[in-house]
């Protein structure tokens, strides 16, 4: 069983896992507790999973744990918390932007990497950087609000 | 201190005895599941009161994204005149809510509200009469608001939490005890923000999936490898490699199990398992004709009104056309998951099943546990929209937890979720109108085709394969309705065939069987304005009288800035584009919302591309109780059904379904969602109805009238994809 360590929310932490090509997914989610993170798809195709990998949005269901070592992951809860919110996640909870919330971190997530890339973008980029995230709900419109919002704050 | 049995209680229902017989439930609840009353009569069943002043109201009908806890919790605090922030919605438990039936079909707040709105009525009387013994002032000069009863005049008052915290009633429910006159309203009806949003937006709402227990080994089912094939052969040499794998089956179910949920999931993908071939399903390819030509149940009148074929015979114009609809799935962002601990004859699952009530029951029969030592305990899933798989995920967990006798969580893959789910059935309907000299109609005939039902559970996945007798219900909800003109038509039959078959196991999916008859009608209807070279508006509201159902068509066109004239209009350009706009009405299930929905979309002739720029409802549910969130619900219904009328079709060859992820069944996505504006009628003085799915139906028929709008072509074969159009557009050119 190999040591994997790297950055998790601003703490050094080491994970073991008996298989390097293991999803940090899962280790997010069953070593850390870390249960933002949802399983969508596996396959890459949904963004329920999403998380920042040394400030760049990617999907942890196709992020293998051998990868992450030495490198800084953030997750949804390291954003921020209830009572100290993300301007993202304010966002969010301003304009009412969820209904089930399965997509709701993997959405704020990719939002995050986008406003750390570019802090003012246009509703049209806006909507193609979330391209890849699903939601079937069909709260797509308080989510675009909700980043413009975020955007603007 | 007067005694009184908790009989002599009950049979009493008088409020004055109860300011004596409050007794303390400090054992109250998660103690055990004989603590707390479940039973619908007893307002203690609802509502518990706390001494911090908080109170807990139990509910069968859950939450799944849809904002019923914060309705409920508006609905109970108006009665009892304490904020809905201090009331906290259990939902779903199966030891603690009683039991109001499942969540489906609108009735979360129709029914589970209502009942709980009357049971917090009762309550309040308790409380005056309670207050008024310990204020020593009449009952009826007493108020109560932000959690305290006062004199209405002014004066000290006396906290609720003080006279009944951590104390039950004792009271039957009083179906006659006053409710709060609606002017009075000062909590129901606003857009109060609901209690789960902000855990969601920081990865700290808790879901099925977060279930763990101590000890809790996570599995993966392996389905077959069609519908219908059996197990011949395990080759458990193909996942030596990878550590701590126990293979379960039982007959042919088979799960791999593991401490390590990836070892699982490698070795659920590894394995290597052979079955037998079965090739029973009819394929997806032309399943409108299968469906015509399958073997018939019974027919069925299901609305008759005067003589529609006798006046189609003596009608001036008649038009005919037919519709279909496909398979669709709840495709849930989620794959179900689930949680069980079985231990003898009982234990405890963790579920998202949207009734839990009746999963325990079935679950109980069918794998021979005690109802009453199972507890089926609802945690927030992935939005479900209907029954999806969340209950054969619960049936894994069970028969794999009581096989292995340890705790044990499933999830299921993303193939097994799009694949296996439960569907909504394909619907095939035809047409004919009958329009006299005057333009009136005076003959219409629905014909539709539709999969027969049969009463009892639903066939859970993990019983069949493992070979235990079991319940074969087939159920989709009430599918038969709104096949019917909401308009003036004197002469109307709505016949139903029956088919013996269904290609795939059916369940409730949003709007059931209404997304597709109201496509048909207010497609058709439209059909008959553009034949009458009428405005679709005007043709509508020229034969509706209901005022109701006028207004929001009249608000909705107005919103839109709907330009009165006949549809098509073909050649209407921007820049390359195809530029339309379509409308329908409808009354949901003929008794309950009035909707009306239009929009305005843009075609690219040379790719078949439909763009929806933007679209407009409003919506009638009588009174509202929290506008923002059911503003939520209605975007939601819009987007999702643009999302199923454009994208989605489950397809399937002789052996199983092989839309299985989000690239063979796609939905909408970010770059196609348009703005929509939602313009509630609010109705105070009217009941409530149920909004988690109306919005649902007249979405694909406006789409579809907005198609025609802007190209003079009529489609009537959902999914409406680019290819689809790009076909249909072959021999037109626009000038």
């Amino acid at each position: 069983m190999a040591s994997y360590g790297f950055r998790l929310n601003g703490r050094g932490v080491s994970a073991d896992s008996w298989d390097p090509a293991q999803p940090l997914l899962y280790v997010l989610r069953n070593s850390f507790d870390l249960h933002g993170v949802k399983f969508g798809c596996g396959l890459g195709q949904c963004g329920a999973c999403t998380v920042m990998l040394d400030g760049r949005a990617v999907r942890a269901c196709q992020t293998r744990i051998d990868r992450v070592a030495g490198h800084t992951v953030t997750t949804i809860e390291g954003l921020g918390t209830i009572a100290a919110p993300h301007r993202l996640q304010a966002a969010f909870v301003a304009e009412q932007a969820a209904q089930c919330g399965y997509c709701t971190s993997g959405m704020i997530m990719t939002a995050a990497a986008l406003l750390a890339q570019t802090s003012k973008p246009s509703a049209d980029q806006i909507k193609q950087s979330l391209a890849g995230n699903l939601c079937r709900c069909g709260t797509h419109t308080r989510i675009l609000r909700a980043v413009v919002r975020a955007a603007r704050a | 201190m007067l005694t009184m049995t908790r009989r002599d209680l009950l049979k009493s229902g008088g409020a004055i005895v109860v300011a004596f017989a409050c007794r303390p439930i400090s054992a109250f609840g998660l103690q055990g599941q004989g603590d707390k009353p479940v039973d619908l009569s007893e307002v203690d069943s609802f509502l518990a009161f706390h001494a911090d002043g908080t109170v807990t109201v139990y509910t069968s009908k859950v939450d799944v994204g849809t904002g019923l806890r914060i309705a409920i919790a508006q609905m109970a605090g108006e009665e009892l005149g304490i904020p809905a922030q201090k009331i906290t919605v259990l939902d779903g438990d199966t030891a603690l809510c009683p039991d109001q039936g499942g969540t489906g079909g609108s009735t979360g707040l129709t029914r589970g509200g209502t009942e709980i709105r009357q049971a917090a009525a009762t309550a309040r009387q308790a409380l005056l009469s309670l207050a008024a013994n310990r204020l020593q002032r009449p009952a009826d000069g007493l108020t109560i608001a932000e959690g305290v009863v006062r004199p209405a005049a002014g004066g000290s008052g006396v906290a609720i939490a003080s006279l009944v915290g951590d104390r039950r009633l004792m009271l039957a429910t009083d179906p006659k005890a006053p409710l709060r006159p609606p002017a009075s309203y000062t909590i129901v009806g606003q857009p109060l923000p609901r209690p789960d949003v902000p855990a969601k937006c920081s990865g700290r709402h808790r879901y099925v999936h977060d279930q763990t227990l101590p000890g809790m080994l996570h599995a993966r089912v392996i389905r077959p490898a069609a519908i219908g094939s059996t197990l011949v052969s395990i080759d458990e040499s193909s996942i030596r490699a990878i550590p701590g794998i126990r293979i379960v089956r039982v007959g042919s179910f088979v799960a791999v199990v593991s401490a390590d949920e990836w070892a699982a999931i490698r070795a659920s993908r590894e394995l290597k398992v052979s079955w037998t071939e079965a090739a029973t399903l009819p394929g997806s390819d032309n399943l409108d004709r299968w469906t015509r030509a399958a073997a018939p149940e019974r027919d069925q009148a299901v609305v008759s009104r005067g003589d529609a074929a006798a006046a189609m015979n003596t009608s001036t114009t008649t038009l005919s056309a037919t519709y279909f609809w496909p398979f669709q799935s709840h495709a849930s962002l989620g794959p179900c998951c689930a949680v069980a601990d079985i231990k003898g004859d009982g234990g405890t699952v963790w579920s998202s099943s949207q009734g839990s009530h009746g999963l325990r029951n079935n679950l109980a029969k069918v794998f021979g546990l005690n109802p009453a030592k199972l507890r089926v305990v609802f945690l927030d899933g992935s939005g479900s929209y209907g029954t999806n798989g969340g209950d054969h995920a619960a049936a894994d967990a069970v028969l794999l937890s009581k096989t292995i006798g340890a705790p044990v969580r499933v999830q299921w893959s993303r193939e097994d979720e799009t694949g296996w789910d439960p569907k909504g059935p394909q619907q095939l309907i035809d047409i004919r109108g009958g329009v006299d000299g005057q333009g009136r109609i005076v003959a219409w005939d629905t014909q539709m085709w539709l999969p027969a039902q049969a009463p009892g559970a639903r066939a859970l996945l993990a019983a069949d394969a493992a070979g235990i007798a079991q319940e074969r219900g087939q159920g989709a909800g009430a599918i038969t309705q709104n096949g019917d003109p909401p308009y003036d038509a004197a002469n109307v039959r709505v016949l139903v065939h029956w088919m013996k078959d269904t290609p795939l196991q059916l369940s409730n999916l949003r709007a059931p069987g209404k997304i597709a008859n109201v496509f048909a009608v207010e497609s058709f209807t439209d059909e008959l304005a553009a034949a009458g070279r009428e405005d679709p508006v005007a043709f509508r509201l020229n034969r509706l009288s209901d005022p109701r159902a006028r207004e929001v068509i009249e608000r909705t066109a107005a919103a839109f800035g709907w330009q009165a004239r006949p549809s098509p209009n073909p050649g209407a350009r921007d820049g390359g584009l195809l530029v339309g706009r379509g409308v329908a009405y409808m009354r949901y299930k003929q008794a309950e919302n009035y909707i009306a929905i239009a929009m305005l979309v843009e075609v690219d002739p040379a790719t078949g591309r439909i763009g929806v720029r933007r679209v407009h409802c409003s919506h009638d549910c009588g009174l509202v109780v929290n506008s923002d969130s059911l503003k939520n619900q209605i975007e939601g219904c819009i987007l999702q059904t643009l999302s199923r009328a454009l994208h989605e079709e489950v397809t399937f060859d002789r052996a199983r379904v092989t839309s299985v992820d989000w690239a063979s069944y796609p939905i909408l996505r970010f770059p196609e969602a348009p703005p929509v504006e939602v313009l509630l009628v609010d109705r105070p003085d009217q009941p409530l109805m149920g909004a988690g799915e109306a919005a649902t139906a007249p979405v694909a028929a406006a789409l579809a009238n907005a198609v025609f709008d802007a190209t003079g072509v009529r489609l009537r074969t959902v999914p409406f994809t680019t290819a689809r159009l790009k076909a249909a557009l072959a021999n037109r050119s626009y000038t």
